[in-house]
């Protein structure tokens, strides 16, 4: 396990660094921020200075060297436009993110495997097959579309709930949360729903697809030659069966929703990264945008090891070398 | 048939179970009867499709949709479990009746703890605590001859070998003492030892304990080591039936002469082995008739009609219009 461990860890480190020289070129290469930051009045002189006190009169080679010196003393570089560092910026935009996509993937989680193991166990009712065209629609319909829509009917038409914001929120641990509010409650609900309909359309599929398959399996047949009721067999034989490829893919997912949060939080103007990235790409903000990325590499990085851990908690067939560790 | 007293464990009657698929019906048994009594072993024995398997499921209430018993009783203890309630069919299944699969591989869940697997039989048929439940399990457990048996319930499936898996499930099998065990060829994945010590097992505990056995099977000889009585079935009905000894001596249907001819043997070495000529017919599409009639030798314009059962020799059914009455080895 260390090994393994250690191996990991040394991987990761390689995508990193790869990562990082990538965006840094990337960026480089969408244009000069000097452009967008100075007005359009100021002249030659002025535009030179601002240049050199922004390190963009250095070749690019020579700054890239820079960002990976600073960035191993842990700075990631200063916001051009806020002039503070730009790891504070996302930091302070994070917990609203991850707010939104943690909720998101519960939604997607609670509501999904029922509705999925549902699907799977009568696939030829009417119940079976609506939840299927409707994890259809979910998967297809683009997001920011449907945000639009759940605003115009639940807080336009409605008037139920919030369109915007974050609402009233209280501090949790040093940390800014909504869902501790009944307030924040009520903003959040539409967000989330909007961030976890994809992965709630996942969940389905992923758990009625298992579920269809495990009913089948001798395990499942022996399970019910002893008497075991079909409560039982559902909810402890089939459902820790089809967790294995759940938690995979929600793992993998969750990178992925934090990472592109982005439509919704804007459709929704929830101050969270994503709506950062956005004014930040808008202004050519370089240095939040290289610390953006390597936050979410960072943080897919993470996950994935975490799910790889929480993988061999699920499947007792892939514990590495469990009886030495 | 013993004794006066022993009344039979399980009577089938006319048992017939029908699959209804989109290609039409198939019916896998068609008009099957036997009778097993306490403490003996029935064989049954047929090729892949010969509608064993669901005779055993018919018996045990799993038949999965599209199929389903169409007709017949199955009288297990006076008791017809065709006509049961599903609650009542549960409450039976592993602790009166017990059935063992064929795949040990398959049978066990493998994201389960043995002892998770084994307590929740015990607890789906008597209200006892985990603890409790927990010895029963390692009791059982050590019966069937599994070292260290609390170690080995903490272990997961895929820590067994395929011949020790069988004896978990035969130890689940038996953890409430059932008066019928229907094996549906457990020991075919297994290697001929350990088939060799399941086997003896299985016999010791059928003679000691006074319960009844199924045993589904394609091998003449487990049957012939193990059965004392044998159902010879194909195309979903039985062909012949009997003793052991009787049917394997002095086989009357072609199809039975058929089977024991094609089992390899040390006598006719170097000579190409035995076989049934073409293949079990699909049940979607028997011939009219006997269904054996396209791969039997003796057939003729009189088997276009399907043979009803008779007996040509005392205690001796069989479904054949041409037995094979000559005396044989």
């Amino acid at each position: 396990m260390p090994v393994y461990f250690i191996r990991r860890m040394m991987q990761s480190v390689l995508v990193l660094f790869v990562m990082s020289l990538l965006v840094f070129v990337g960026v480089f290469a969408i244009g000069n921020p000097i452009d967008i930051l100075i007005s359009p009045e100021a002249d030659q002189h002025e535009i030179e200075r601002a240049t050199r006190a922004l390190g963009l009169d250095k070749p690019l080679w020579e700054q890239y060297g820079l960002f990976v010196v600073n960035a191993l003393k842990g700075d990631l570089g200063r916001s051009f436009v806020f002039n503070i560092p730009a790891i504070d910026l996302i930091l302070q935009r994070m917990p609203a993110t991850m707010e939104l996509a943690i909720t998101a993937t519960f939604m997607g989680v609670l509501l999904g495997i029922p509705l999925g193991m549902w699907a799977g166990l009568r696939p030829e009712s009417f119940s079976g097959k609506l939840i299927m065209s409707g994890s259809i629609l979910g998967f297809s319909l683009p997001t920011f579309w449907v945000g639009l829509m759940l605003i115009m009917i639940f807080a336009v038409f409605l008037g139920w709930l919030p369109s915007t914001g974050r609402g009233q929120t209280r501090e949790f641990l040093g940390v800014h949360l909504s869902i501790l509010t009944w307030d924040g409650l009520r903003h959040l609900a539409m967000p989330a729903f909007n961030l976890a309909l994809f992965k709630l359309s996942l969940v389905i599929r992923l758990a009625r697809a298992g579920t269809r398959e495990a009913i089948l399996q001798d395990y499942v047949k022996f399970a019910r030659a002893k008497g075991v009721s079909s409560r039982r067999i559902i909810g402890v034989h089939v459902f820790k069966n089809i967790m294995i490829p759940i938690v995979t893919v929600l793992g993998l997912e969750l990178g992925s929703t934090i990472a592109f949060a982005v439509v919704t939080e804007t459709v929704f103007a929830w101050p969270g990264m994503g709506k950062l990235i956005i004014d930040s790409i808008n202004l050519l903000d370089r240095p939040v945008i290289v610390a953006y990325l390597m936050v979410i590499v960072f943080m897919f990085i993470f996950i994935n090891l975490v799910v790889d851990l929480l993988y061999s908690v699920l499947d007792p067939r892939v514990r590495i070398s469990e009886s030495k560790g | 048939m013993t004794g006066g007293s022993d009344a039979p464990t399980l009577v089938v009657e006319n048992l017939r179970t029908h699959f209804f698929t989109r290609a039409g019906v198939v019916k896998a048994v068609d008009d099957v009867s036997f009778t097993v009594t306490k403490g003996r072993i029935l064989g049954l024995v047929g090729e892949s499709g010969s509608g064993k398997s669901i005779t055993g499921f018919s018996i045990i209430g799993l038949v999965d949709p599209p199929g389903r018993v169409v007709e017949g009783r199955i009288l297990f203890q006076g008791r017809d479990l065709a006509s049961l309630a599903e609650n009542e069919a549960r409450k039976l299944r592993g602790s009166r009746i017990a059935m063992i699969f064929q795949d040990p591989m398959m049978t066990l869940n493998p994201v389960l703890r043995i002892d998770t697997q084994m307590i929740e039989a015990v607890q789906a048929h008597e209200p006892v605590d985990r603890e409790t439940a927990r010895q029963r399990a390692r009791d059982a457990l050590g019966k069937v001859g599994i070292p260290s048996p609390d170690e080995r319930l903490k272990a997961y499936p895929h820590q067994f070998s395929g011949g020790m898996r069988q004896r978990v499930a035969i130890a689940t099998a038996l953890l409430h003492r059932p008066e019928l065990i229907i094996c549906d060829e457990p020991t075919t994945a297994l290697d001929v030892t350990i088939q060799g010590q399941i086997l003896y097992e299985m016999q010791k505990l059928c003679r000691d304990s006074g319960t009844a056995l199924i045993w589904i099977t394609h091998d003449l000889s487990v049957i012939a080591g193990l059965a004392d009585e044998v159902c010879v079935m194909y195309a979903g009905r039985i062909v012949e039936a009997g003793t052991v000894d009787e049917v394997l001596d002095r086989p009357l249907h072609p199809y039975t002469l058929g089977l024991i001819g094609s089992v390899p043997s040390r006598n006719v070495r170097g000579r190409p082995l035995a076989q049934i000529p073409g293949m079990t017919p699909s049940l979607l599409s028997l011939p009219p008739g006997c269904a054996f009639r396209t791969r039997c030798e003796r057939a003729d314009a009189a088997c276009m009609e399907a043979p009803a059962i008779t007996l040509p020799l005392a205690n001796r059914p069989i479904r054949c219009v041409h037995p094979n009455l000559a005396a044989s080895s």
